[in-house]
């Protein structure tokens, strides 16, 4: 996956925990995953579709989620409620959104998300698409964003000769 | 001041009440899609509509087509995280007042809403 796909996640996760709660998140190295077990607890996820598809995922432990949904929200949330979810659902959704603002493609489309919680559940993404994980450290613990796009190269084509 | 908030989160809906509540404003009314809004939108009789994009059942540009069909005065502001500017500019055609990029500080909201009541002339 071409380093400027990562970047504008870099950005984004750095500008919506700064922007909406002021927690300040440090970058280590991005790597490739390698198998479908979810990083965390908690995975927060979106899909991608356009010129551009594939899945973003948030992924916290769940203390460390506890703790971000209580700056975020300014509430403290049992982990099987609903309104932690909706929070969850919320970041990544803004971190996605972001993040495609930065894309040099047009006509890339989100879609809303999906949140599951519990532990050693999977993630499929779809097969050939590398996925990038991208480890992010902060006071409320180690969260991961896991980038897992590709361009859709058929659509492309046949969109342009159509 | 009545004021309408459209958005599938409850979290972002939060967030907004919170601020509009700073701003004075106390009467609100929610609704989780357009298709809620519109069901709602003609006995609350909204001053203002804060409305998401991105929303299951019923988008937010939809629902701001649909309603300035019969309203072209309520202002509308669209809360969103589309921050293209083509998007930005599709939603100003099909009807929005001003626009709000998420992630938002309550400041930027704040200021927003006020500008926006402002140039649309609305008493408080």
């Amino acid at each position: 996956m071409d380093a400027n796909m990562i970047t504008p996640f870099v950005n984004a996760i750095q500008n919506v925990f700064s922007t909406m709660f002021q927690l300040p998140v440090e970058i280590g190295e991005p790597r490739l995953k390698t198998n479908r077990k979810a990083t965390h607890d908690v995975s927060g996820i979106i899909g991608v579709s356009g010129v551009m598809t594939g899945t973003i995922v948030l992924s916290m432990p769940l203390e460390a989620a506890g703790s971000i949904i209580t700056l975020f929200t300014g509430e403290e949330f049992e982990a099987e409620s609903d309104d932690f979810a909706d929070a969850v659902g919320e970041l990544v959704n803004m971190i996605s959104g972001n993040a495609k603002a930065e894309f040099q493609r047009k006509g890339v489309s989100i879609s809303c998300p999906s949140v599951v919680i519990g532990a050693d559940h999977t993630i499929a993404v779809q097969s050939g698409t590398p996925c990038v994980l991208i480890p992010c450290s902060t006071d409320c613990g180690e969260v991961v964003l896991e980038v897992a796009l590709r361009e859709a190269e058929a659509e492309v084509s046949t969109s342009a000769a159509a | 001041m009545k004021i309408l908030l459209i958005d599938d989160s409850k979290t972002m809906r939060n967030i907004q009440k919170s601020v509009l509540k700073q701003l004075g404003y106390t009467e609100i009314e929610e609704a989780c899609d357009g298709q809620d809004a519109l069901s709602k939108i003609g006995a609350f009789n909204p001053d203002l509509c804060l409305v998401d994009w991105n929303m299951p059942v019923m988008d937010g540009l939809t629902f701001v087509t649909t309603f300035r069909q019969t309203n072209k005065t309520t202002p509308l502001i669209m809360v969103t995280t589309e921050a293209e500017k083509a998007r930005v500019i599709e939603a100003i055609k099909a009807g929005v007042n001003n626009y709000v990029v998420k992630p938002f500080t309550p400041d930027l909201l704040s200021e927003r809403i006020t500008e926006t009541l402002a140039k649309c002339s609305v008493g408080s």
